[in-house]
């Protein structure tokens, strides 16, 4: 009795630092997210008005968020398509194939993952530049150099599609590694059999290594929503600040903008629960209609 | 049994730490009683450093009471050097007070986190129109400390009254009061005129007159045209509220201008604001094809760079554009021009904005009495000097008379018979979703780049507008 009694004490001491710290830094701040998005208040004096939904109310009425959560939206299903289809054939092929510089290629492929947000938007807005840029006067070879200068980031209708480019060449290596990992632990024996049988490579590709990584695809599928609206956030700040007029504004820079700029503390904590649920709930239903019976290797 | 000790022991953690994070916010009560303490001490250290001050520094005998002043300051194109500098003649002129200098570039990110726990800086010197919004949104908050009796006092070490020394004009602003009720909240430091900038050099060069009227202005645009120099750029859009300012002052006049900045009801739509909207909107179509593209934080100054290259002829900034645009490259024979914005009706007088920094005492601040004194000793000619030197000019009388070169030119512009317009929206209760700036100045780039309709663009306005004037008290 006495050691079963020791034993659990020096459980719950081992425990209780990680439960300490989850409560404190993870439990309180997203409880009083919730909390605040019921209040008025600017975010420094004593003076909170208890307002109920009432911010949800303003929310649902307010057109400069819907328009930014269609951008968010479509950032993270444009990004989420076109990284994981090119990050799945890059390392697709940097595993499978015997290609020279193959480290060279996964280095360079992850260069732009260890690059500040800051110096990509940087790099980026020296390319998307209307008169010097490189895009630019590459186009400018096929269709002269005489004609208007494509505005990457002055269209409206065109500026969330550079954000969106911008995006996937920052996050095609992570995505990248992650799955050539994976797919390094597919035991090679069933590609030589699918070798004798004559299946091409590409069949090769469906049949034997994507359901085999299929979990790690998953997992993956939830760090896209993620990172693709945190991601979005700090490109945006950096590259458009949300212009222009709006164009490019994203669900936190929006959020941002109305805590801070606009005094609306409280608005902006509703922004955050309707990111919150939107982000719990989007992972949620990637992971309810990506479920497969795992296949053992 | 086991299960038991363990649960009573996470819930003892939970207990405890949700204790500990309620602890945070109830630390007010500590916070409220604070002002009561500095008021306390505050009728010993009040007389002293107004009246005493020039006895204090040769009698050791008087008893010195020790004090901090936490002092936050913006680093802006002034540079920081000026700040230190002030704050040890501040320390030198008043023994026994140990000034603690916070200097940034983002200031707000520096002292806000301490100031949600309840921990405030004494002195603030931030503008107002920052992305932060910080004196702002302590004004809508209601958290600032009412200047009056500061204007009252007498400048540390002179005679002068601090309200007597300031330029009239400047405390009877919406920038000043931000409430519109006649209390000053914030003291007016460095001041810009805001105008359209332009290269001397380029019109000497082509024999162009600068043009005073519109009707000039677009002859010159359709000229320029022809040798492929647009007439406009700007940097941002956030320099359209100087320029909306400015014309829409001298489109209806002060009272209009104020009227506008108080929302009244269908000023917007009224004549006088319409030919402000046409006016820019016809701007727009004279305004450099890339301007859009680079028109955010990361890429404004290239549109300041179209000036220097003869690409484009005026751009409305403040007078810190040629320091900020001091290592660009430039066309041969460049010379900055300045010129207030021409009048909107015919045979008016033109007209500039007056932008200028703030400085503010927050009303949670604990040494309330030396940060009052310090604000007051920001116009004594010490101080001013000091500033002066770095061309951070604040609206002392005389003081702009120091300058030389190009920065004679740019403070000498409402002597050459522009109207000087100074003022801001007026403060309201924060109200969720609507931003009168962004749809003010932020609307321009759709109107540039045809998104966007006047009309729409009108109609938006004036609907912040009424939201606006609901949440006025």
């Amino acid at each position: 009795m006495k050691k079963v009694k020791g034993k659990s004490i020096f459980i719950t001491v081992c425990v209780a630092p990680a439960v300490i710290l989850f409560i404190i830094f993870m439990l309180i701040p997203t409880f009083n997210v919730f909390k605040m998005s019921l209040y008025k208040w600017g975010g420094y004096s004593n003076t909170k008005e208890f307002v109920g939904l009432n911010n949800f109310k303003i929310l649902v009425e307010d057109m400069n968020f819907f328009r930014s959560f269609q951008n968010t939206v479509l950032l993270i299903v444009c990004v989420t398509i076109v990284t994981m289809a090119l990050s799945l054939i890059f390392a697709g092929i940097l595993s499978r194939e015997k290609i020279k510089g193959q480290n060279f290629f996964r280095i360079i492929f992850y260069i732009p993952n260890i690059l500040s947000v800051v110096v990509i938007s940087a790099i980026f807005s020296a390319i998307y530049d209307p008169n010097n840029g490189l895009l630019n006067s590459i186009i400018g070879i096929f269709r002269g150099s005489d004609k208007t200068p494509i505005l990457w980031l002055g269209d409206q209708k065109l500026v969330i599609y550079s954000l969106v480019i911008a995006m996937t060449w920052q996050a095609i290596g992570y995505y990248m590694v992650m799955y050539m990992a994976s797919m390094a632990s597919v035991p090679e024996s069933l590609y030589e059999s699918a070798n004798l049988e004559g299946a091409g490579k590409i069949h090769q590709f469906f049949t034997i290594t994507l359901p085999l990584i299929w979990t790690n695809i998953r997992t993956t599928l939830t760090f896209f929503v993620i990172s693709s609206i945190n991601i979005s956030f700090l490109i945006v700040k950096a590259l458009t600040n949300g212009g222009p007029d709006g164009a490019t504004e994203v669900f936190l820079s929006y959020m941002y903008k109305q805590a801070y700029t606009n005094s609306s503390y409280g608005y902006g904590m509703a922004i955050g629960v309707v990111v919150f649920l939107f982000s719990f709930g989007l992972s949620a239903l990637i992971n309810f209609v990506t479920k497969r019976e795992p296949l053992e290797f | 049994m086991k299960k038991k000790v363990i649960s009573t022991l996470l819930a003892t953690a939970m207990v405890a730490s949700l204790l500990a994070g309620c602890g945070g916010s109830g630390n007010t009560p500590a916070q409220d009683s604070a002002p009561a303490d500095t008021a306390a001490d505050s009728s010993a250290s009040e007389a002293e450093p107004a009246e005493e001050a020039p006895a204090e520094e040769s009698s050791e005998a008087a008893p010195v009471e020790e004090q901090t002043l936490k002092v936050a300051a913006f680093e802006g194109g002034y540079g920081a050097d000026m700040w230190s500098e002030v704050v040890a003649a501040f320390e030198a002129s008043h023994p026994g007070v140990t000034v603690e200098l916070t200097i940034d570039k983002k200031i707000e990110d520096v002292i806000s986190p301490a100031m949600k726990a309840g921990d405030y800086p004494d002195v603030v010197h931030l503008a107002t129109g920052r992305e932060a919004a910080l004196t702002e949104t302590l004004t809508k908050e209601k958290a600032l400390l009412p200047l009056t009796d500061v204007l009252e006092m007498t400048v540390p070490g002179e005679s002068v009254k601090v309200k007597d020394k300031i330029v009239p004009g400047f405390l009877d602003t919406l920038a000043t009061n931000p409430y519109g009720d006649g209390v000053t909240y914030y003291a007016p430091m460095f001041y810009s005129p805001c105008g359209l900038f332009y290269n001397a050099g380029l019109f000497k060069e082509k024999g162009w007159d600068v043009p005073t009227t519109w009707e000039e202005m677009w002859a010159l645009g359709d000229t320029a045209a022809a040798e492929g120099i647009a007439l406009f750029t700007y940097p941002t859009t956030g320099y359209f509220d100087a320029f909306t300012y400015a014309t829409l002052s001298s489109a209806g006049g002060s009272d209009f201008f104020n009227s506008c900045m108080t929302y009244e009801d269908g000023i917007w739509e009224s004549e006088n604001a319409t030919k402000v909207f046409e006016l820019i909107a016809k701007l727009g179509e004279y305004t450099e094809g890339t301007t859009v593209a680079n028109a955010n934080n990361d890429n404004f100054t290239k549109n300041q760079q179209l000036i220097l290259d003869n690409k484009a002829i005026f751009c409305p900034n403040g007078t810190w554009l040629p320091g900020e645009m001091a290592d660009a490259p430039r066309a041969d024979g460049f010379e900055w021009g300045f010129m207030a914005i021409p009048a909107v009706n015919a045979g008016g007088a033109g007209c500039s904005f007056c932008w200028f920094e703030q400085m503010w005492i927050p009303a949670a601040a604990q040494n309330q009495d030396m940060a009052k004194e310090f604000v007051a000793y920001m116009y004594s000619d010490e101080a001013a000097q000091i500033f002066a030197k770095s061309t951070a000019i604040q609206p002392i009388t005389g003081v702009s008379d120091s300058l030389d070169g190009d920065n004679k030119m740019f403070y000498s512009i409402y002597d050459n018979g522009a109207t000087a317009v100074m003022g801001g929206f007026a403060s309201t209760a924060p109200v969720e979703g609507v931003n009168m700036l962004d749809t003010l100045c932020g609307t321009v780039n759709s109107i540039v780049s045809g998104d966007k309709t006047v009309a729409e663009w009108q109609a938006a306005v004036e609907e912040a507008s009424d939201k606006l004037r609901a949440a006025m008290e």
